[in-house]
């Protein structure tokens, strides 16, 4: 398939965050991260209802309020305003980080510049120059029983994300459990890519092309089917 | 027992040359902006600020940075809507950063209020934050080697405090003031209202007054994002 084809196919921002959503059980304590996974938030299954931490200090925050209605005192991690939810909590830095880092937390969900087969994640930087930021990123990767990256599958200028090294400086080593892009779903495992979901119209060797791993298979390749969004 | 002091300047007003003071809040949230603008005002250089962050638009921890009194900024995220006032002093080598993840940061300052004068955490593990740090293997997998963060100030700020410097918070503005509360040699509150012992809950309260030294009122403390919309600069 031609590189416009492939870009002609594959799912948008929203449609992959909707395919993440889908993981998500009911009452799952969930890290968002900022930007484009934030958007997994609004994609729930209906009867599902996932609590959102965020590590600023809050459980269970809920939609950003009406213009002109903000405390500025009331955030997200992304310094957003956001609400409350009934039943929501204040906590602490060190608390927050420690539901993190404790392993309390059920799905954590980042973005990507690069994944390695090894589950090893860049996504924080991606060189040497400008003012480093680091954030929450390097906690986060190792802080929830799995950790989902959403990404489109290449760069824009066409290059693989999914590589057998990352070459951008790392968020943190073989923490990565599944990926979903823009046009598969590949868990990592041992070490190895294995592709469980891939768009229809693309073969294994498409998918191949575009990424700089081997990928491999342990079960049948299902169709990854989204509603248009 | 009667912490309470008349007013910010009052509260500030020891706070010297080469100091290192942790600063409260998560961005403008939880931010002491009446206390670093009366710090302003007094001038001391060559500060070592511990913050999240590293000031946005032209108030609070960024002007404190145009103003030439930071040397050195330990933070977990040096950028925000308007990083001007860091990302210049930063580019032309005027001011030096370290780097710390964000629940490293936190637990580095929780470890220097408690007397844990180091820990292992499997932040940064691999990357090139933990380069130079010991590493241990702790049942099969790699940790870092962290220590802990103190300051000889800490400037937060709560939303009632009690003249025993016990205090609670608003919302998500708890934050690292609680953490940093503890982590300094002296704390300064600024509070929304000052109340009598007594008049907190003792089940309510966040941080116990042990850990505050001064508590100055603020009756309507000013929000970070507000003065920044308004494009108001504190010089």
């Amino acid at each position: 398939m031609s590189t416009e084809s492939l870009d002609d196919i594959k799912l948008s921002n929203a449609q992959i965050a909707w395919r993440a959503a889908q993981d998500i059980e009911d009452g799952a304590y969930v890290n968002l991260g900022i930007g484009f996974p934030e958007m997994v938030a609004r994609y729930q299954p209906p009867g599902r209802r996932a609590i959102f931490h965020t590590e600023n200090g809050i459980l269970d925050f809920g939609e950003p309020p009406p213009p002109g209605q903000e405390d500025w005192d009331l955030i997200n991690a992304g310094k957003r305003a956001v609400t409350l939810n009934p039943g929501a909590a204040f906590f602490h830095h060190a608390d927050s980080f420690a539901m993190v880092r404790g392993g309390h937390l059920d799905v954590a969900i980042l973005g990507a510049y690069q994944v390695a087969q090894t589950g090893d994640l860049a996504n924080w930087r991606v060189g040497s120059k400008g003012v480093p930021a680091v954030g929450g990123a390097m906690d986060l990767v190792h802080g929830a029983k799995q950790v989902f990256v959403i990404t489109e599958h290449v760069t824009k200028d066409g290059k693989p994300k999914l590589v057998e090294a990352c070459s951008f400086p790392l968020t943190g080593v073989a923490c990565i459990t599944r990926v979903y892009t823009s046009h598969a779903v590949i868990d990592i495992a041992d070490g190895r890519f294995l592709v469980r979901e891939k768009l229809a119209a693309l073969s294994m060797d498409d998918l191949q092309a575009m990424t700089g791993a081997p990928l491999h298979v342990a079960a049948p390749v299902v169709d990854l089917v989204v509603p248009e969004l | 027992m009667d912490k309470t002091v008349k007013n910010t300047a009052d509260a500030v007003k020891d706070i010297g040359d080469g100091a290192t003071i942790m600063i409260g809040g998560f961005g403008g949230s939880g931010a002491p902006i009446e206390l670093i603008h009366a710090l302003i005002d007094r001038r001391p250089t060559g500060l070592t600020v511990i913050n999240n962050n590293a000031g946005n638009g032209r108030i609070g921890i960024a002007a404190m940075i145009d103003a030439g009194m930071v040397r050195k900024m330990i933070c977990s995220f040096p950028r925000s809507s308007d990083p001007r006032a860091f990302t210049d002093r930063y580019l032309a080598g005027e001011i030096e950063l370290e780097l710390v993840p964000q629940g490293t940061l936190a637990e580095r300052i929780r470890a220097g209020g408690a007397g844990i004068p180091a820990f292992y955490t499997p932040t940064a593990y691999g990357t090139e934050l933990a380069e130079g740090k010991p590493i241990a293997e702790f049942d099969g997998r790699h940790y870092v080697q962290e220590r802990w963060l103190k300051a000889d100030f800490a400037i937060v700020k709560a939303y009632l405090g009690d003249r025993h410097g016990n205090l609670t918070y608003n919302k998500a503005g708890r934050n690292f003031n609680p953490l940093m509360c503890m982590a300094a040699t002296t704390t300064i509150a600024q509070v929304s209202r000052i109340v009598a012992p007594g008049e907190i809950d003792p089940e309510h309260v966040v941080t116990p007054g042990l850990f505050v030294n001064r508590i100055a009122e603020v009756e309507h403390p000013q929000q970070e994002e507000d003065l920044i919309r308004a494009g108001v600069s504190y010089a």
